[in-house]
């Protein structure tokens, strides 16, 4: 083979490797952008993020994994997704409504509440008949073990954000949970809990995760639904104007 | 007359020697000269923990030790390279190699102790600063000369003990001697010896307080000891060493070392305020496993009530499988 058809053939396999390479890299990254985010507008200087934790989904490959859904501010739907974008410097007023039931703190120190303005969250409960025995209950600490009533957390560690997310009354809620996603507050008991925080001047992606190990089915609950997007774990991005 | 033929008399071979050996003494010289005063200083991991300052001096030291040797190696290649090269129209072979007992000793003995050196001084500078910073199990070997006791104070040679728990994916830190409260943030007083505990609860996960030099593997359930004192006020970052899943990068905490006083000021402070909020008396006892089914504060009755689903209440033991 001469030395030209050489240097052609070695040129025509490099080139396949990096091909190859930069497909797999396409796919795979690629995949994940695939999720949607929902975009929040400040109003006043304050962004109202609206979210709720269902013990299901409604995805076909992994509708036992527990998971997060944000609501579209502008259509009020439910999107299943982690991915969220705020206003830099704006103040962040979370409700999430919770349909999980209870789980044990892995560490019972996540029982307290972190990072929020005022150190504290506003809960409330709900029974399946819209009856609501705790209203307005201003806390610091929602106890994830003598009384069960965590059921994730939501917490962004980059920002010292933790907070416990209240489940539904546990002796209400032990078999009448809610068993559609998204869930609805007709029907099914929930907790409702808010809170705000402040958000950098600055741009920049958090990441935000829950810290009860909810993934059941897997080794001390970690992992699945704990380790993937869409589900337990999620990304806050921080755009500035 | 070529220098690579038979005919190379002994004197040439003593004189190129010495030139070798004194170019040799005179390049060590200057370059240890250059590695202990000019670089020791910004040597990683800095001197803000005596650990980190005997990690720098060992640094230090081998860069010295080993400084001669590279330099010995790249001078005799070197000076074989410019001076017994074959030079144009030299067609003769090379000068044949015979065994050379007093060469053949050097290099025995040089490297012999060269090995020894270093495992000497490797073992006491393992042992001299109470096990280098690093993790020693549950029963150090080499323990950091204190004062144990149930409390702390300032201007003591009390042993400050601090348990660190990994989790994915963030570290917590708990305070035994004040009352067992817990932070995220690592507040640690200067000039005080500290015994970390480090543990996870749930993968290997490792502590690695990159500025103290403290590096120790956190397991599920065992209790990994290691030691440091603070020499200098400032702050930190302590990350996770081990890959532990899909936030591995992310897992990182900020510390701080502050003066003794005002430690306890931040330490009283917080041990009164967990304690007021209720979040003290939820806190199991000093524990490794943290594992809700086996800590005794848990309410019973009320995981018998909602462990009857996976959905409310279950909690995910260890004995799980690891995939359905």
């Amino acid at each position: 083979m001469s030395v030209p058809a050489r240097a052609a053939a070695l040129l025509v396999a490099v080139a396949a490797v990096i091909g190859l390479g930069v497909f797999v890299a396409i796919y795979y990254i690629g995949g994940s952008s695939a999720l949607p985010t929902v975009h929040y507008t400040a109003s006043g200087g304050v962004t109202n993020v609206v979210l709720q934790e269902d013990p299901q989904n409604d995805s076909s490959s992994k509708p036992d994994w527990v998971s997060y859904y944000v609501q579209d501010p502008t259509t009020k739907n439910w999107v299943h997704t982690t991915l969220f974008s705020v206003p830099a410097g704006s103040t962040v007023h979370v409700t999430i409504y919770g349909y999980d039931g209870c789980t044990p703190l892995r560490n019972n120190y996540w029982s307290q509440v972190q990072g929020t303005i005022g150190g504290k969250v506003t809960v409330s409960q709900f029974d399946n008949k819209g009856k609501e025995y705790v209203t307005d209950d201003n806390t610091g600490v929602i106890n994830g073990w003598s009384d069960c009533n965590v059921g994730h957390t939501f917490a962004i560690p980059d920002l010292g954000l933790f907070v416990p997310v209240a489940s539904p009354n546990a002796d209400l809620s032990a078999n009448n949970l809610c068993a559609s996603s998204p869930c609805t507050t007709s029907g099914n008991p929930y907790s409702l809990e808010t809170f705000s925080f402040k958000v950098p001047a600055s741009g920049g992606v958090y990441r935000w995760q829950c810290f009860v190990p909810c993934g059941g089915g897997y080794l001390d609950g970690n992992n699945g639904p704990m380790a993937t997007l869409g589900y337990m774990m999620g990304e806050m991005d921080v755009v500035s104007s | 007359m070529t220098e690579n033929s038979a005919e190379v008399t002994a004197s040439d071979s003593r004189r190129h020697g010495w030139t070798i050996f004194w170019i040799v003494i005179v390049l060590s010289l200057i370059a240890d000269l250059l590695i202990w005063f000019v670089g020791k200083p910004h040597f990683p991991p800095g001197d803000m923990s005596t650990s980190a300052t005997h990690q720098q001096f060992d640094i230090a030291v081998l860069s010295v030790s080993a400084a001669p040797v590279f330099i010995a190696v790249v001078t005799y290649f070197i000076y074989s390279v410019t001076t017994w090269r074959a030079r144009g129209g030299d067609q003769g072979d090379g000068e044949p190699i015979y065994g050379n007992t007093k060469v053949a000793a050097t290099w025995i003995i040089g490297t012999a102790v060269i090995v020894l050196w270093a495992f000497a001084f490797g073992t006491f500078e393992l042992i001299n600063p109470a096990g280098a910073g690093a993790g020693e199990g549950p029963n150090p070997i080499w323990n950091l000369s204190a004062t144990k006791s149930s409390s702390w104070s300032p201007d003591s040679n009390d042993m400050l003990e601090i348990q660190a728990i990994g989790q994915q994916w963030t570290w917590t830190f708990r305070y035994p001697q004040f009352g067992g409260m817990e932070s995220s943030v690592l507040y640690l007083p200067v000039n005080t010896p500290i015994e970390f505990h480090v543990t996870s609860l749930d993968v290997i996960h490792s502590l690695w307080i990159y500025n103290l030099g403290v590096k120790a593997d956190a397991n599920p359930g065992v209790d990994n000891v290691a030691y440091t004192t603070a020499k200098q006020t400032g702050d930190f970052v302590l990350r996770c060493n081990e890959l532990c899943g899909i936030w591995h990068g992310a897992m990182y905490n900020q510390g701080k070392v502050e003066s003794q006083t005002d430690f306890e000021t931040w330490a009283s402070g917080l041990q009164v305020r967990e304690g007021s909020d209720g979040l003290l008396s939820a806190l199991p006892a000093y524990s490794l496993t943290y594992d809700p089914t086996v800590v005794p504060q848990l309410g019973q009755a009320v995981v018998k009530v909602d462990g009857i689903t996976g959905a409310a209440g279950y909690y995910y033991p260890p004995s799980d499988p690891v995939t359905p």
